[in-house]
């Protein structure tokens, strides 16, 4: 009874004590905040990560693809129909994308990727990435009149408002090809801006028939335009558009210094690409298409070089139908799994099945691997380091619990003389320990708890004090710091506080308990 | 061997030559309630070794008063300390009616220490984190765990009362140590002793850090006690004074006993 009385009295009576509960309480809520941060990264970016990524991947290794898409999605579905919900062929192709912008030819590397509206969406989130919500709920490859999302609807509450893109849609397109025209029609030469007839041009300011020749290019043969020439038909871009195309958000815009997104094209835009042939060797050939919608998945390595366009369309201009037997080509087939399936099993049957020469099947996971391999390895060096933290706090325990049992070292005697054991001299401090422990702990539980749901206020607080941004949207594509609270983790965290904290008491209360009653009493 | 000087006070103790085969196993007189039988010590200081008691033999009678006087560093608060089983003697025996006690286990001394010896001190020796009343109950909490301490808890607070109204603490049953008087606070030392029903008060100077009244009024406090419950009291003092309201008077010269 009496090394309840006295721990408790001692909780209340050493203040000294406290320096050892703050540092175990900084400890402990430095290590709940970063797990949760980490958590809440490492969840947001495999969700992300998994909503563009299918659960599987079958790829062909060649750019080529391999032939008859509907006979290998047979054959993958023999072997493992039963865990497979959805599937969807892709041809994905290395590109170039140029657009203007202020008079400017703008060219990126992009990743150009044919997929297929009707069945894309069953296989990832693809459409919930949309900037249209109509496209959200099926995506059209057509471009839409008007009503593009007008703030940035996957940041959440936090979304930015983004006003330029209330104009997007048919309207933009008309009132951009309308100033042309004026533009023309006043007679003025239309600079840098406009080459009449280049094909490169946004808008064809005068799309009549005769065009000028095209510079020596292969890649003419395929041309839209040439094509359309040779059908005769006229292009009015006031009423029609090019292949419909829907481009990384991050290829359009960019960011101010106020963190709202500024944009070098809108929906209706027309843009250019060149990507390579199917043949051997590869030639390059271009095409014009017009921004339907913007992709945006809020990783920035994807939003940052995706563009996604019908893949009818990019089989016939990469030639990657047969001509006989018009059996079209893919160069993968991304695979959704139904609920529970275990996509490594699945992966593995399917990897038996095929021949690795030709193909190669992988999870997302396994796509993504070193990314989350390396978040997993920055979590748990971050947790060796401030799991030394609470060590230190540990040995700042078992300094001052020495003190105190130096200052102490006559109430010791005291008990004994009184009839204590040894051993309940040591519960008093193991239990000092422990209660010290808990208290750190706890404390550093709520103070934890508190960072963590108040975490995107104290970084606008921080940033407001040091005018530095603590947390800069633009690297990261998300607006708020994520976080995930999990209670198994902040468990173990605590415990291991718990544990630390009566280890550091062991030394000092055997200490206390081999003390001499007789020197004890006789201690000044 | 030192030689032994042997103190027969009273009819209580047996003279050393009546302990039969007393050099090899000497067996205690049957009245005694403590007996000390050749007891040595020696402290070590620095390589050297300081014999503290060279062979002392007591014995007290049951509910005698008992003083032991000596000059500072003479041994007495060792000898004190052994006959309370707080230190081990280097050789000889400590009895307590009748059964050796010096060498039993370290659980059992600790039970002895809790419920047949009570001690105070010349330093009062509380406890500061807790109240007086909390002080006198600390031997109950140590005797037994946390059920049984709760289940009993109102009898022991009673109990604790009425020890601390016995001492003339009634109204400082919730000061902490440093809120009391020395004298206060030697009283509060000799309830705590008492509430475990000892059969042996050990007092180690109980009035070496008080004025000559304060000290008075602990002295009548302990003729009180030693007539009232027979209370078996061991004092150590150097106060000839106080030493002289004990029934006997041992006195100890360079670690042994001399008769007064």
């Amino acid at each position: 009874m009496y090394k309840f009385l006295l721990c408790w009295r001692y909780l209340r009576t050493k203040y000294i004590a406290l320096a050892s509960i703050i540092s175990v309480m900084l400890g402990v809520a430095t290590m709940i905040v970063v797990n949760s941060v980490m958590a809440g990264f490492a969840h947001e970016m495999q969700d992300r990560l998994h909503g563009i990524l299918s659960d599987l991947v079958f790829e062909a290794h060649s750019l080529e693809g391999f032939p008859d898409t509907e006979w290998h999605m047979q054959q993958i579905r023999n072997v493992a129909g039963d865990d497979i919900a959805g599937m969807t062929p892709t041809v994905a192709v290395p590109a170039m994308l140029s657009f203007q912008y202020g008079g400017n030819w703008v060219t990126r590397p992009v990743q150009l990727i044919g997929i297929d509206e009707k069945t894309q969406g069953q296989v990832g989130d693809f459409g919930k990435y949309l900037q249209h919500p109509e496209n959200r709920q099926q995506l059209s490859f057509l471009l839409r009149e008007k009503d593009y999302d007008d703030r940035d609807h996957t940041g959440g509450d936090e979304g930015r408002p983004r006003p330029e893109m209330a104009r997007a849609g048919w309207n933009h397109r008309r009132s951009v090809i309308e100033r042309h025209r004026m533009i023309q029609a006043n007679g003025k030469p239309a600079g840098q801006e406009l080459v009449p007839g280049d094909p490169f041009a946004l808008q064809g300011a005068n799309p009549a028939p005769a065009q000028p020749p095209a510079p020596a290019s292969e890649a003419r043969k395929v041309d839209p335009f040439a094509i359309r020439e040779a059908q005769g038909a006229v292009f009015d871009p006031l009423k029609e558009q090019h292949t419909g195309l829907v481009m990384g958000i991050a290829l359009a815009t960019y960011r101010d210094h106020g963190g709202n997104d500024r944009f070098l094209v809108l929906p209706g835009d027309d843009i250019k690409l060149t990507f390579p042939t199917a043949g051997t060797p590869p030639r390059a050939i271009d095409d014009a298409f017009t921004v339907v919608d913007f992709y945006e998945c809020k990783m920035s390595e994807y939003d940052n070089s995706f563009v996604f366009m019908p893949i009818k369309k990019l089989q016939e201009l990469r030639g990657m139908i047969e001509p006989k037997t018009g059996l079209r080509y893919a160069t993968s087939i991304q695979i959704r799994l139904k609920d529970g399936a275990d996509g490594n099993v699945v992966r593995d049957k399917l990897r038996a099945a095929f021949p690795p020469e030709l193909y190669s099947i992988s999870t997302w996971r396994d796509k993504q691997g070193a990314l989350l391999a390396a978040v997993q390895m920055e979590t748990a060096i971050l947790n060796v380091l401030l799991f030394l933290i609470i060590a230190v706090a540990g040995f700042g325990i078992l300094a001052i619990f020495f003190m105190i049992v130096v200052e102490k070292t006559r109430d010791i005697g005291i008990l004994k003389s009184l009839g204590a054991s040894g051993r309940g001299i040591m519960g008093i401090f193991l239990g000092y320990g422990l209660s010290l422990g808990l208290v750190g702990s706890g404390g550093g539980l709520a103070l934890g708890l508190l960072f963590v749901v108040y975490i995107n206020q104290i970084a606008d607080v921080l940033s407001r004090i040091t005018g530095q941004q603590v947390f800069d949207p633009t690297i990261y594509y998300f607006y708020k710091i994520p976080t995930i609270i999990d209670f198994t983790t902040i468990a173990g965290i605590v415990l291991g506080a718990l544990v630390i904290a009566v280890l550091a008491s062991v030394l000092p209360a055997r200490r206390a308990a081999s003390l001499h009653p007789v020197e004890a009493l006789r201690y000044e | 061997m030192n030689e032994i000087h042997t103190v027969t006070v009273g009819k209580t103790s047996a003279p050393r030559h009546a302990l039969g085969a007393a050099t090899a196993n000497p067996r205690p007189a049957a009245t005694a309630r403590l007996q000390a039988v050749g007891l040595e010590k020696h402290y070590r200081k620095a390589q050297v070794e300081i014999p503290v008691l060279r062979g002392v033999d007591l014995s007290v009678a049951s509910g005698e008063f008992l003083a032991i006087i000596g000059q500072s560093g003479s041994g007495k608060s060792t000898l004190l300390h052994l006959l309370g089983t707080l230190d081990a003697p280097d050789a000889g025996e400590v009895h307590f009616d009748g059964r050796r006690i010096d060498n039993l286990p370290s659980a059992k001394r600790d039970a002895l220490r809790n419920k047949q010896f009570g001690m105070i001190f010349q330093f009062y020796h509380l406890l500061p984190e807790l109240s007086a009343l909390e002080n006198v109950l600390s031997p109950l909490m140590i005797a037994e765990g946390v059920l049984g301490y709760r289940r009993r808890r109102a009898a022991h607070t009673a109990k604790a009362t009425e020890l601390l109204h016995l001492a003339g603490l009634s109204h400082r049953l919730k000061h902490k140590p440093r809120e009391l008087s020395g004298g206060e606070m030697q009283r509060a030392a000799i309830a705590r002793a008492l509430i475990a029903e000892p059969d042996v008060l050990l007092a180690d100077e109980p009035t070496g850090n008080l004025d000559r009244s304060t000290g008075q009024e602990i002295m009548r406090l302990l003729r009180t006690l030693n007539a009232q419950r027979h209370l078996t009291i061991v004092m150590v003092t150097h106060d000839l004074a106080i030493a002289e309201q004990a029934d006997r008077i041992v006195r100890l010269v360079e670690g042994r006993v001399e008769r007064v």
